[in-house]
């Protein structure tokens, strides 16, 4: 059963990292996901179920998802509205385009069909069927994200990133930051709808409502994964968001197997995702509240601690020059500015 | 190397906002010219370089740069000969990632490719560049954390680094302290010396603008009012300077920039 859950999640993270481009590295709030995560399942499923085999049918997925991206990016572009509401449309319009892609149903089964799931326990023969399952999608997952990290360390990749930093760099620099949003937003969907081909074939169907609510799940396993740890390494973001989206799988799978101990039921799933979103941007901002606060304690101990040395020090000084008054005549600015009322400060003022 | 021939410009035409902020300008600036613009607010600097860099577009007349005329490119083609630096030092660096990925986005112009340029012979000219502004040591930070001053400086050098035929400088050490806009502004001067950059540079010190550059223009309402170059320039002082642009448009300098930073 651990082994679905680990499954489960590392096909999960595609989409994950998907989503990490678009919102994160992009800073473009993308709701296309939605859509392009079942697209990317039905163009699988339909490939499988027409013979034209699961290696075509990923890549087809694949390339399913970089259009659906590019025509958010181009509704963006063309018409300058919010990315926000350009992924809205998309996402919409892909429900029908989605319907017609199974054929008008709701539902396609993958029932006795030679899907990447059936094949891997005869490549990994010398495992355990669930093992070759998570042994191959480890594999798969690895691979892509070290492609994720190596284009993101290219020169394309690096203006992606400034983009979703600073708009105005890439205008200055002479490239065209519609052209980068298709390709960025189109690579996000890519993986999304890659994440949904493989996951059509894991659970061994497509369905047209496959995609609700994915965002929220998506950034719930990135929020995760940033509590793990912090840095601006590429290879750690990808990393961290993998993890993300394993333990997110994790809480999701003792919230089905515990959850009636408290009446939760899969029902409540979108709820609890999103208060798990909530509470981790609540975290996040009473985490960096917590950290100037203690900041500011420790600048008040600090300035305490000076301003009392200061004294001591002068208290000291002006002691000293009552003592040698004659042969230091160098300390009397000191013992001036002594704050004792009683000392030779007075006298000498 | 920039010609401005007859160029206005109108915000929100046909409505009660409607605004002649250009007013049918004419400008040449040659190659190598060194160029200081001043002029009180609302007086049409801004909405100049925003005309000249592609931001907006003309109301009418042509823009020819480098040759080539620039009045329908948009934005991010004419970078590829301009390079600009804001008042604001947010704007010219990327604070999500690090100085060296900064640098090596802001060092070639144009479209990228899936070629990995970052090396270590990269990495140790960036230091050596950084050095010019002390952060050599600094590679891998995130240029977030930078001071504004700090970031300003970086702006520059990647600008420069980027090498534009000219570039266009909007009060870029407005929002900085005095020290460091010092530093800036001599760095300023060693670029533009070293690289033989055309520069237009705008800002509301009116002696800092006596003294630099070759050549100096007072703009009023939407109009080049005084345009000033080579030895008339150098006899000029700021007195001479508030005396002149009462002689023109018969009123009085709006004292607040124009006395203040004297």
């Amino acid at each position: 059963m651990i082994e679905g859950i680990f499954v489960d999640g590392l096909i999960f993270s595609i989409m994950v990292l998907g989503i990490l481009i678009s919102f994160r590295i992009l800073d473009f709030a993308d709701l296309t996901c939605d859509g392009s995560v079942a697209t990317g399942a039905a163009v699988a499923t339909m490939c499988i179920v027409n013979g034209a085999g699961v290696a075509v049918g990923l890549i087809l997925a694949f390339l399913s998802g970089v259009l659906a991206g590019m025509v958010t990016a181009a509704i963006h572009n063309r018409l300058k509205v919010p990315g926000l509401l350009a992924g809205i449309l998309t996402m919409t319009m892909l429900y029908s385009i989605n319907l017609r892609i199974l054929g008008n149903k709701a539902n396609v089964p993958l029932l006795r069909k030679v899907t990447i799931y059936t094949s891997m326990p005869e490549t990994f023969s010398f495992l355990p069927s669930a093992w070759a399952a998570l042994v191959g999608t480890l594999i798969f997952v690895l691979v892509i994200k070290v492609l994720i990290d190596v284009f993101f360390r290219t020169d394309l990749g690096l203006a992606l990133g400034a983009l979703g930093g600073n708009e105005q760099v890439i205008i200055s620099q002479g490239m065209n930051p519609s052209v980068l949003k298709l390709i960025g937003i189109g690579l996000s969907n890519g993986l999304i709808a890659l994440s949904g081909g493989l996951l059509a074939q894991y659970q061994g169907f497509a369905d047209a409502n496959l995609g609700q609510g994915m965002v929220v799940q998506g950034l719930a396993a990135i929020m995760l994964g940033e509590f793990l740890f912090s840095s601006n390494k590429i290879s750690l973001i990808t990393l961290r968001a993998v993890f993300g989206a394993i333990i997110y799988k994790g809480l999701m799978f003792f919230g089905r197997k515990y959850g009636y101990l408290i009446h939760i039921t899969p029902n409540d799933f979108k709820l609890l995702t999103g208060i798990l979103v909530i509470a981790s941007l609540l975290i996040a901002q009473t985490r960096s509240m917590a950290s100037s606060s203690g900041a500011r304690k420790k600048a008040i101990q600090r300035s305490m601690a000076n301003r009392q040395a200061e004294a001591e020090a002068e208290a000291q000084k002006a002691s000293q020059a009552v003592d040698g008054q004659a042969d230091e005549p160098r300390d009397t600015n000191e013992t001036i500015r002594s704050p004792r009322p009683d000392g030779p400060s007075e006298e000498a003022r | 190397m920039l010609d401005i021939q007859n160029v206005t410009k109108v915000f929100y035409p046909g409505t009660v906002n409607e605004k002649m902020a250009l007013d049918d300008i004419n400008l040449h600036v040659d190659k190598g010219d060194v160029i200081c613009v001043i002029g009180s607010n609302g007086s049409g600097k801004s909405t100049l370089f925003n005309l000249i860099s592609g931001t907006y577009p003309v109301t009418s007349g042509t823009i020819v740069l480098d040759g080539k005329d620039v009045t329908h490119m948009p934005e991010y083609k004419r970078a590829m000969t301009i390079g600009r630096i804001f008042q604001d030092p947010t704007k010219g660096t990327a604070a999500n990632m690090t100085i060296e990925d900064n640098m090596i986005t802001a060092l070639t112009k144009g479209m990228r490719g899936l070629k990995i340029s970052l090396n270590a012979e990269k990495r140790e000219f960036f230091r050596e560049q950084l050095e010019l502004i002390g952060l050599q040591d600094r590679l891998r930070d995130n240029v977030g954390l930078l001071s504004g001053g700090q970031r300003q400086a970086l702006t520059l050098l990647m600008t420069v680094l980027s090498h534009p035929k000219m570039i266009l400088l909007d009060e870029h050490t407005a929002a900085l302290d005095p020290r460091n806009a010092q530093t800036v502004m001599d760095l300023t001067e060693r670029f533009i010396a070293s690289y033989q950059l055309t520069a237009l540079t705008v800002t509301h010190n009116m002696k800092f603008a006596i003294e630099f550059g070759n050549r100096l223009i007072m703009m009023d309402e939407g109009h080049i009012i005084l345009d000033i170059s080579g030895a008339e320039k150098k006899k000029l002082t700021v007195d001479k300077l508030v005396k002149l642009f009462r002689d023109i448009r018969k009123k009085e300098f709006v004292s607040d920039e124009g006395l203040l930073t004297t």
